[in-house]
C-alpha cells in the first residue's frame, strides 16, 4: 500500500503537478491565438509579445505596490497589478488594431497581409519590452512561495517520496478555470457573445443583421489582450519572466490551438493541455516509479523511458502532424481555411 | 570636415608608418563584433597593456617598440575570421599573433592560416577540449585552460566530498556538450558513477520534463553545466520546486551573484567552480588593470595579458622576431627553470633575458604550459554558505 502511494506522489510530483500547471498556461496562451483566429480570422504572431508587453506592465506596477509598502498577504502582489497590466494592454492592443488592423480591414486584405502585419507588430512589442524593461530575467513573485514543500510532506505523510504544489501553480489553476468559465459564459449567454460568434461564422450575414463589426472587433482584442496578460503574469509566477522566453511561448501556443482545433475554444483548452502532458509524460523516466509498483525480482535496470528529453519538443511536433494529417480539422472540430 | 577628416587620417597613417620603422607588429584578433563584443575591449587593451609595459622598458631587442594590429574575428564567422587574420599575416606581416577567441574561429584560424604559414597563436580564451587535438606543429598555445582540466577538477571535488553517484545536465552546445564528456571520463576513473545525463536547450519554457527524467536516476546531487541566465538557471528553479535535488554542482558558465539573487540560501552547500587563483600575480593584474581604466575582474583579462607578455618574451630570449624563433622560446620562458616573473615586471624579465639569463613567467595567472602548449590552469572550489560565495580551496 505504502509502495502504491509513493509511486503515485512520485507520478504526481513529476508529472501531474507541473503538467498540470504548464497545461493551463498554455490554454489560456492557446484561447487568446484562437479568438483572434476565428473571429478577425488571422493567425496573430504578436499574441506572445502582447503577452511580454502586459506582464511587463504588472512587473512594473508589482514593483511599485512593493515599494510603497502593498501586499497581499499569503498571495503574490501581481495579482493586484494585474488589473492595472489588463488596462495597459487593453489600451496598447485597441492602438495597435486602430493603427495597423483596421487599414487592412477597410481594405479586405487577405489573412495572409494580417499574418505578416502582425509578424511587423511582434517585432515592434518586442522591441518596446526590451527598451522598457530589459532582455534580462525579471522576478517579481512574493507572498508565500509554496502550499506545501516536498520535505514537509514527507514529514507530514511519513512516504519516501514528497509532494511539491506551489502558490503559483494553484493560482495557475484557479485563474485559468474562473477565466474559461468566464469567457464561455460571456461567448454564449451575453448578446456581444452571441454578436461575436456570429460575426466568427458569418461575416456578411452578421452585417445584414445589424451586428457592429467595429465593436465586436473592439471586444474581442480586449478580451484577448485581457487573456495574455493573465496567462503572461502567471507563467511570470510560476517561473519568472524574460522577453526571449515568452516571445518563444508562441510555437506551443500555436501547436495547442492547432492541436486541439483553432478557432474552438475548448480545444484550445484540450490542446493546452495534451501539448503539456506530452511533453512531460513521453519524456518522464519511469525507473522509481515501476520500482515502487512492481516486485522486486521485477524491478527494472533500465531507466524506462521512452524518450531522451532531448526530443521533447520533437514530441509535440509529431502530435500536431499526427493531428494534421488524420484529422486537420484538430481534436475538437474547429476552422479549416 | 571631409577634408579635416581626410587630414587627420592621412596624418594617423603617416605617424602609423614613422612608428612603425622601429616596431614590431603583433595582431590582436578577437571578436570586437559579435556575441562576446562586450567582453573583448577589455581583453585587446589588457593585451596592449602588457605591449605598452614591453615598449616602454626600452630594451625590448634593443629598443624596439610593440605595435598592436587589431583585427575581428567575429567569434562565430570562421570565414570572416580566416580572412582577417590571412590579412594580419600577409599584409601587415606580424610576428605573432594573440588570439584568437571563441573555439570555433580559433581553431579555423589556426588550421587555415597561423599553422600553415608557421605564426605562433596564443589564445586567451579558446577552452574547447577539442582544440588540444589540433595539429598545430607547436605553433598555437593557450593561456586559458581547457574544458577538459575542468571536467578533471569538478570529478576531484566530488570525490573529495565523497559524492560518488551523481546526475548531469548540460546546456546542447559545444561547451555544455565537451564539458559533460570531459567531466564524465574522469569521473568514471575516479570511481565515481553518472547516474544519469540530459541536455537542455536554452531559453525554454519550461524545464519540468527534465527535472523529472534526472530526477529518477535516483541521484541526490544534479552537475549543471549551463549558463547563468539561460536554461541552467530553468533547471535549477524547477529542480528546487519539486524538491528533486538541493545540492548542485555547478561550472564556470553557472557562476554570478545573479543566482543567489534569485534562490538565496536555497543553495545552501552547493558548490560552484570558477576559473582563476587568489595569487599574488592576480591582484598586482588588478592594480594595473584598475589603473589603465579596464574592467577589473573582467573574464579572461589576465589571460590576454599574459598571451601578449609571453609573446615579447620568447622574442626577447629568440633575440629576434622571427616566427619561428618565437615559437621556440615560448615553452622556455612559460616554464621552469628560471626567475620568476609576475605582471609589472616585464622589464626585469627583458633584462634577464637580454642577459642570457632564464625565466619562468608566472603572470596574472599562473601560467605554466604543458606538452601542448596548454595552460593547466587553477579553479576556485566555492560553496554557498548562508547564500554567499565563499572559496574552499584553489585547484
Amino acid at each position: 500500500m505504502t509502495d502504491t502511494l509513493n509511486a503515485l506522489v512520485l507520478f504526481s510530483n513529476f508529472v501531474l503537478v507541473p503538467g498540470i500547471a504548464y497545461g493551463s498556461q498554455l490554454a489560456l496562451g492557446a484561447l487568446g491565438v484562437t479568438m483572434i483566429y476565428s473571429i478577425l480570422r488571422f493567425a496573430n504572431f504578436a499574441h506572445s509579445d502582447m503577452m511580454a508587453f502586459g506582464t511587463m506592465v504588472t512587473v512594473l506596477v508589482t514593483w511599485w505596490l512593493q515599494s510603497i509598502g502593498v501586499s497581499f498577504g499569503p498571495l503574490p502582489t501581481a495579482l493586484l497589478a494585474l488589473p492595472f497590466a489588463i488596462a495597459a494592454a487593453v489600451v496598447m492592443s485597441l492602438l495597435i488594431d486602430k493603427s495597423v488592423y483596421q487599414f487592412y480591414r477597410k481594405k479586405r486584405s487577405s489573412p495572409a497581409i494580417f499574418v505578416i502585419a502582425s509578424i511587423g507588430v511582434m517585432f515592434l512589442l518586442n522591441g518596446i519590452v526590451r527598451f522598457i524593461i530589459g532582455p534580462n530575467d525579471q522576478r517579481f513573485a512574493d507572498g508565500e512561495r509554496f502550499i506545501i514543500k516536498a520535505r514537509a510532506f514527507k514529514k507530514m505523510t511519513g512516504l519516501d517520496e514528497g509532494l511539491a504544489i506551489k502558490t503559483s501553480q494553484c493560482i495557475t489553476v484557479v485563474v485559468a478555470i474562473l477565466i474559461v468559465v468566464a469567457l464561455f459564459w460571456f461567448l454564449q449567454k451575453t448578446r456581444t457573445g452571441k454578436a461575436m460568434r456570429a460575426y466568427s461564422d458569418n461575416e456578411d450575414l452578421a452585417l445584414l443583421s445589424g451586428i457592429n463589426p467595429e465593436r465586436v472587433v473592439m471586444v474581442t482584442w480586449i478580451i484577448t489582450a485581457a487573456l495574455a496578460t493573465i496567462a503572461g503574469t502567471l507563467y511570470g509566477l510560476d517561473k519568472s519572466f524574460k522577453p526571449f522566453t515568452y516571445f518563444q511561448l508562441l510555437l506551443p501556443f500555436f501547436a495547442s490551438a492547432i492541436v486541439g482545433g483553432i478557432g474552438n475554444p475548448v480545444g484550445a483548452i484540450v490542446g493546452g493541455f495534451v501539448i503539456a502532458f506530452s511533453e512531460v509524460m513521453i519524456t518522464y523516466a519511469y525507473k522509481k516509479f515501476f520500482m515502487y509498483l512492481l516486485p522486486e525480482s521485477m524491478a527494472p535496470d533500465g531507466m524506462i523511458q521512452l524518450l531522451s528529453t532531448d526530443y521533447k519538443f520533437a514530441v509535440s511536433f509529431i502530435i500536431l502532424v499526427i493531428v494534421l494529417l488524420v484529422k486537420p480539422t484538430g481534436l475538437m472540430k474547429g476552422k479549416v481555411v | 570636415m571631409k577634408k579635416l577628416l581626410l587630414a587627420a587620417t592621412i596624418l594617423a597613417s603617416l605617424t602609423g608608418q614613422v612608428l612603425a620603422a622601429d616596431s614590431i607588429k603583433v595582431g590582436v584578433i578577437l571578436g570586437y563584433t559579435g556575441p562576446i563584443e562586450s567582453l573583448t575591449p577589455d581583453m585587446a587593451a589588457s593585451a596592449e597593456l602588457a605591449m605598452k609595459e614591453i615598449s616602454d622598458s626600452g630594451i625590448f631587442l634593443g629598443g624596439m617598440e610593440m605595435e598592436s594590429i587589431r583585427a575581428d574575428s567575429t567569434c562565430v564567422d570562421s570565414a570572416a575570421a580566416t580572412a582577417n587574420a590571412e590579412k594580419l599575416i600577409t599584409a601587415d606581416g606580424v610576428a605573432a599573433i594573440m588570439g584568437a577567441d571563441c573555439s570555433g574561429v580559433t581553431g579555423a584560424i589556426a588550421n587555415n592560416v597561423a599553422v600553415p604559414n608557421g605564426v605562433v597563436m596564443v589564445s586567451p580564451s579558446a577552452t574547447s577540449p577539442g582544440l588540444s587535438q589540433l595539429e598545430d606543429k607547436g605553433y598555437f598555445f593557450r593561456t586559458a585552460p581547457s574544458d577538459a582540466r575542468q571536467g578533471e577538477v569538478i570529478a576531484d571535488i566530488l570525490m573529495s566530498r565523497g559524492i560518488k553517484d551523481i546526475a548531469v545536465t548540460y546546456t546542447n552546445n559545444d561547451y555544455g556538450k565537451g564539458l559533460s564528456d570531459s567531466f564524465g571520463s574522469a569521473f568514471a576513473a575516479a570511481g565515481g558513477s553518472v547516474s544519469m545525463v540530459a541536455a537542455h536547450e536554452d531559453g525554454k519554457a519550461d524545464y519540468s520534463a527534465e527535472v523529472g527524467a534526472l530526477a529518477a536516476s535516483g541521484s541526490k546531487h544534479l552537475a549543471v553545466f549551463g549558463y547563468i541566465d539561460q536554461g541552467g538557471k530553468g533547471m535549477i528553479q524547477a529542480s528546487l520546486d519539486t524538491g528533486a535535488f538541493e545540492v548542485f554542482m555547478m561550472a564556470d558558465g553557472m557562476f554570478g551573484e545573479s543566482l543567489l539573487e534569485a534562490f538565496g540560501t536555497d543553495l545552501n552547500g552547493s558548490i560552484a567552480t570558477v576559473p582563476g587563483a587568489e595569487t599574488a600575480g592576480a591582484s598586482t593584474f588588478s592594480a594595473m588593470a584598475e589603473k589603465a581604466g579596464i574592467t577589473v575582474g573582467g573574464p579572461f583579462t589576465g589571460e590576454s595579458y599574459d598571451a601578449a607578455a609571453l609573446i615579447a618574451l620568447s622574442m626577447q630570449a629568440a633575440k629576434s622576431s622571427d616566427r619561428a624563433a618565437v615559437q621556440s622560446k615560448m615553452m622556455d620562458v612559460a616554464n621552469a627553470p628560471g626567475e620568476l616573473i609576475n605582471p609589472g615586471e616585464l622589464e626585469k624579465g627583458l633584462r634577464i633575458l637580454a642577459a642570457g639569463g632564464e625565466i619562468d613567467y608566472v603572470g596574472a595567472t599562473g601560467v605554466e604550459f604543458n606538452d601542448l602548449g596548454e595552460v593547466l590552469g587553477s579553479y576556485k572550489e566555492m560553496e554557498v554558505k548562508a547564500g554567499k560565495y565563499e572559496t574552499v580551496m584553489v585547484r
